[in-house]
């Protein structure tokens, strides 16, 4: 379980957020809403643990996430805005590398399949930077399809993506649900899913910040 | 656990590889730096060699100081430093992987061309033997320290500057035991001291860095 209480971000001296707090249980995913600049980014950052929130507390498994850092690391996948593959390697080592980083190691068949599977077959070897914005979008949603990791903290996963990617995507996501995955999101495009719970969270712009 | 260290070392080393302009910068900047000397000061041999090893070691650390700064910038501007930082090891150590894969790529080949720029600046064999010694262990301290520097001045405008500012002052220590070293060498003084105390720099920078440069990573990119 996820559970966060209280959390307050401050950018500079501004509040961008406060008093934020949710609990989500296996095989629901978390929709984060709000405005551009309301602190979608820094929630999903803070949760990851890239961002200290300047009070309040997330709990993985009743276990605040500052404690249990590697251990947290672990059982997270996180995708953020920017896709995080480096353009000089190619897709396949750019995969096999991001999985090695986490302790989930996958062989060659592992990485060749997941690749074709999310519609990279015949390019698995060129290097990232000759692929387009939204193949190498699907270099880093590639690592889904191989994760072990339970939390799944998502910013923007359909951006770039075509019509049928998206509809993959929905598929993969309600997969993971379905397993007793947890996933957080951040998206400004509507998406279906056909297993799991929908919940919501709204970002307001904060009462101090008002113009 | 050296598994993903392996891979990291693996990753950094593919990417110099692959981008060999870059590696080939600041060993080229050593050389020539190196090779003015003898065309600006004059080919007296014994003024050569009495310059010979602060200017082979000032050359040295300017020429580890190029690269410094991307050290981490290009990690952090295509997204993959957030993802070492959610790495399952330990930031220090991923931190030391990246410092290693820097000096292998920056600090080593000059290590290696030092003793042909040695002889060319008149240092006698004695002093060559010190001088490889004293750059072996003195460079690495020199990528270690950088290290904590790159991760403040991470995302930072005009971060190369500053980074110099920063790094400079706490070279000193190691270009004065270093080129001191070869002097003492090239005097018949004997340059056990000094070569001992930049072993225990390199000891004492190898203990502290990993964690400065861990810490200044995570104040960078909060």
């Amino acid at each position: 379980m996820l559970e966060a209480e209280g959390l307050v971000c401050e950018r500079g001296d501004r509040i961008l957020f406060a008093n934020v707090g949710f609990r989500l249980n296996a095989g629901e995913l978390l929709h984060v809403k709000g405005v551009n600049g309301s602190g979608k980014t820094s929630l999903l950052r803070m949760l990851c643990g890239l961002v200290a929130p300047a009070a309040g507390e997330i709990r993985w498994r009743g276990e605040n996430i500052r404690k249990q850092k590697e251990e947290y690391n672990r059982e997270l996948l996180y995708i953020g805005h920017q896709a995080g593959i480096k353009a000089e390697l190619t897709a396949l080592e750019n995969l096999k590398l991001s999985c090695a980083l986490n302790d989930a190691g996958i062989d060659d068949d592992q990485a060749w399949r997941a690749l074709g599977d999310i519609g990279l077959g015949g390019r698995e070897e060129l290097p990232s930077k000759v692929l387009s914005q939204g193949q190498q979008r699907r270099v880093a949603l590639a690592r889904m399809l191989v994760s072990r990791a339970p939390l799944w903290i998502l910013d923007e996963p359909f951006t770039a993506l075509d019509v049928k990617a998206v509809a993959q995507l929905e598929q993969v996501l309600g997969a993971h649900l379905q397993q007793g995955g947890y996933i957080v999101l951040t998206t400004h495009q509507n998406f279906t899913l056909s297993q799991g719970r929908l919940r919501m969270l709204h970002l307001g712009p904060s009462p101090e910040s008002g113009p | 656990m050296m598994g993903v260290l392996r891979w990291l070392l693996w990753r950094d080393l593919t990417l110099a590889m692959r981008r060999k302009a870059e590696v080939l910068t600041a060993l080229f900047f050593f050389v020539i730096v190196v090779s003015l000397f003898p065309l600006g000061v004059g080919p007296e041999m014994d003024t050569l060699s009495e310059i010979g090893p602060g200017v082979l070691w000032v050359a040295a650390l300017l020429a580890s100081m190029l690269s410094l700064n991307r050290l981490f910038a290009d990690d952090y501007a295509d997204g993959t430093l957030e993802q070492l930082l959610l790495s399952s090891q330990p930031l220090p150590m991923v931190v030391l992987s990246k410092v290693l894969a820097h000096w292998l790529v920056s600090g080593f080949p000059l290590v290696l061309i030092s003793p042909v720029l040695g002889m060319q600046l008149g240092l006698d064999w004695e002093s060559l033997v010190i001088l490889v010694v004293t750059l072996l262990l003195g460079t690495p301290v020199l990528s270690l320290i950088g290290a904590v520097g790159a991760g403040l001045t991470l995302g930072v405008r005009g971060g190369g500057v500053l980074l110099s500012l920063l790094v400079l002052p706490l070279y000193i220590p190691v270009l004065i035991f270093g080129a001191g070293a070869v002097e003492a060498a090239r005097s018949g003084l004997g340059a056990d001291a000094h070569v001992s105390l930049l072993g225990a720099f390199l000891v004492l920078a190898l203990l502290l860095a990993p964690w400065g440069g861990a810490a200044a990573l995570r104040i960078s990119l909060d």
